[in-house]
């Protein structure tokens, strides 16, 4: 991919200018709380990310996950606290992805692979101006990045479930996100299109795309991300695995939901989320 | 045979309203075709039934001040529509009420309202089935320049801003990472829907607009694979729904609106039957 797909940040067609300040952290969440009307979705979350840093977001259902990314893609107002996206508000920028859970997109709407991932060249053309054959190719590269080139013209209800999040990840890539959040991305894969996307998280990695992943899986969480943070409406922990998944921090997160076994190899962490009940919208 | 069968087809073109009507159901079903495939995607279709049931009070004043003249009703139904349009938009949005509530509320509301403006005049039954039903052989010379404005209008608005329309439907949430104004453009749909039905209400009435709106998409849906060639193929299966249907009303003598929008379903039911999923 050419040089300058992450260089250029923030520079939208539709009137949204925002630079980032080098000195300024990527992301940078301060005392953020959101509430629906009575509902406290969010409260008193504080932390830094600097770019690069790859993080999962780990919670029981309901632990305000979805409701965090959309704040920081500031497509959700913040009730209070404050988000700052390389030192300004998230609203001023075209550089935030936020990668969908399966269940938010119509998947009969007919469009393909390649459709969609163009899509994410928007913010860049503003009003009136068609995609070029630089857009059309750097669409191919995208999704040469995520390994999807060979599926460009196909209709989207015809992935898999992995090749769905390939998919967005390379809308994302078009879109020259740096700082990049993504939904449940790995709830709905096997585990080869698992390995795959964590591939691809190493490639965003070396070019410097900050990562927010919210998952389910504890050990997982544990294995392929710099670190980890616990909520549950308020953070419960920010920082390495080790330091976070402790037995006292997590049962104070998940409350009864989660078991802790103690086994001779160690704690042993029973999840229970068969039952989904649906983040909060 | 074949003699027969252009005989069958000109014919008709010896009547001046048969040739009005007929450019009038070619405009409406391509302009309803192709505005209906956002309607069809973005599961608007209640929306769309909703509004042109609501025009009818906007009708139905427009008939009691001008007496029955054409020109003014467009304009009284077109204020209607959308003044309508951006009220359930308005409520929509607020998200107090899930939005087929709300529709529901302004749609049933505005529909009474017609009814008893209308049953204050004279000549109640003959003007409500109008109304209701379309009148497309009717169509004045005038009738047929406004339509045909309109969906210039309308197609070249969907031409300009088909990009941004396109990504608000299939994903608001990019749209909003985007920046780009969502607010706006979710409310100049609804005003180009409006516009759209307006058009089409003399050509196949309030009652059965929703079936030019959702059911030509709906059968170019299950044929095509980008929205491009669903647009376009719906628009051909709307227009070409209109033409047959209108032949069909004037060789058997059945209501244009009604043959039409049967024309329309049996389209659909047959691409149904021969292009099953497997």
């Amino acid at each position: 991919m050419s040089a300058d797909v992450t260089a250029a940040a923030g520079v939208s067609a539709y009137g949204h200018e925002a630079r980032h300040q080098p000195e300024q952290p990527i992301l940078e969440v301060k005392d953020l709380a959101v509430t629906y009307g009575p509902v406290v979705a969010l409260e008193a979350v504080t932390f830094t990310l600097k770019a690069g840093d790859q993080v999962a977001v780990i919670g029981p259902n309901g632990a305000g996950k979805s409701t965090l990314f959309k704040a920081i893609a500031g497509v959700w107002p913040a009730t209070t606290g404050t988000v700052r996206v390389g030192g300004s508000a998230p609203g001023e920028h075209i550089c935030i992805a936020y990668i969908p859970q399966r269940n938010e997109i119509d998947w009969r709407f007919p469009v393909t692979v390649a459709d969609v991932v163009l899509m994410g060249r928007t913010g860049r053309l503003g009003w009136f101006r068609r995609p070029g054959a630089r857009d059309q190719a750097l669409v191919r590269e995208c999704l040469e990045v995520v390994h999807l080139a060979d599926l460009a013209d196909r209709r989207i209800d015809a992935l898999s479930g992995g090749q769905q999040q390939r998919m967005f990840i390379a809308r994302a890539l078009a879109q020259e996100a740096e700082l990049m959040l993504m939904d449940e991305v790995l709830t709905a894969c096997d585990t080869p299109s698992k390995e795959e996307i964590y591939r691809i998280l190493e490639r965003l990695k070396t070019r410097g795309v900050t990562v927010m992943v919210s998952t389910h899986d504890l050990d997982e969480a544990a294995e392929h991300y710099d670190r980890v943070l616990l909520l549950n409406r308020r953070l419960y922990g920010f920082g390495a695995s080790a330091e976070v998944f402790t037995a006292k921090k997590l049962t104070a997160a998940y409350g009864g939901v989660l078991r802790l076994v103690q086994t001779p190899h160690g704690t042993l962490v029973l999840n229970d989320s068969c039952c989904r009940r649906g983040d909060a919208p | 045979m074949i003699e027969w069968l252009y005989d069958g087809i000109i014919t008709p073109l010896q009547y001046p309203f048969m040739v009005r009507g007929l450019w009038a159901v070619i405009i409406v079903g391509i302009l309803c075709g192709v505005v209906g495939c956002l309607v069809v995607l973005r599961g608007m279709a209640f929306f769309g039934d909703a509004l042109s049931h609501s025009v009818l009070p906007g009708l139905a004043i427009g008939y009691l001040i001008g007496g029955g003249a054409r020109g003014p009703l467009l304009g009284w139904a077109l204020g209607t529509a959308v003044v309508v349009a951006l009220c359930i938009g308005a409520v929509t949005r607020t998200g107090r009420f899930r939005e087929d509530t709300a529709i529901g509320i302004i749609f049933a509301g505005m529909f009474a309202l017609g009814v008893a403006l209308i049953s204050t005049g004279g000549s109640y039954s003959m003007d409500l089935v109008h109304f209701l039903f379309g009148d497309v052989l009717g169509v004045s010379g005038r009738d047929l320049g406004w339509t045909g404005i309109i969906a210039v209008v309308v197609l070249g608005a969907l031409l300009l801003f088909y990009k941004e329309w396109l990504l608000l439907s299939f994903d608001e949430t990019l749209a909003r990472t985007l920046r780009l104004p969502t607010g706006r453009l979710y409310y100049s749909l609804l005003v180009l829907l409006a516009i759209t039905v307006v058009a089409a209400l003399q050509t196949v009435g309030v009652a059965l607009m929703l079936a030019m709106l959702v059911t030509p998409p709906a059968t170019a849906h299950i044929w095509t694979r980008r929205l491009p060639s669903m647009m376009a193929l719906s628009a051909v299966i709307g227009a070409t729904a209109g033409v047959t249907g209108l032949y069909l009303s004037f060789y058997i003598g059945i209501a244009s609106g009604a043959a039409i929008v049967l024309v329309c379903t049996a389209g659909f039911l047959l691409s149904l039957l021969v292009r099953r999923r497997p």
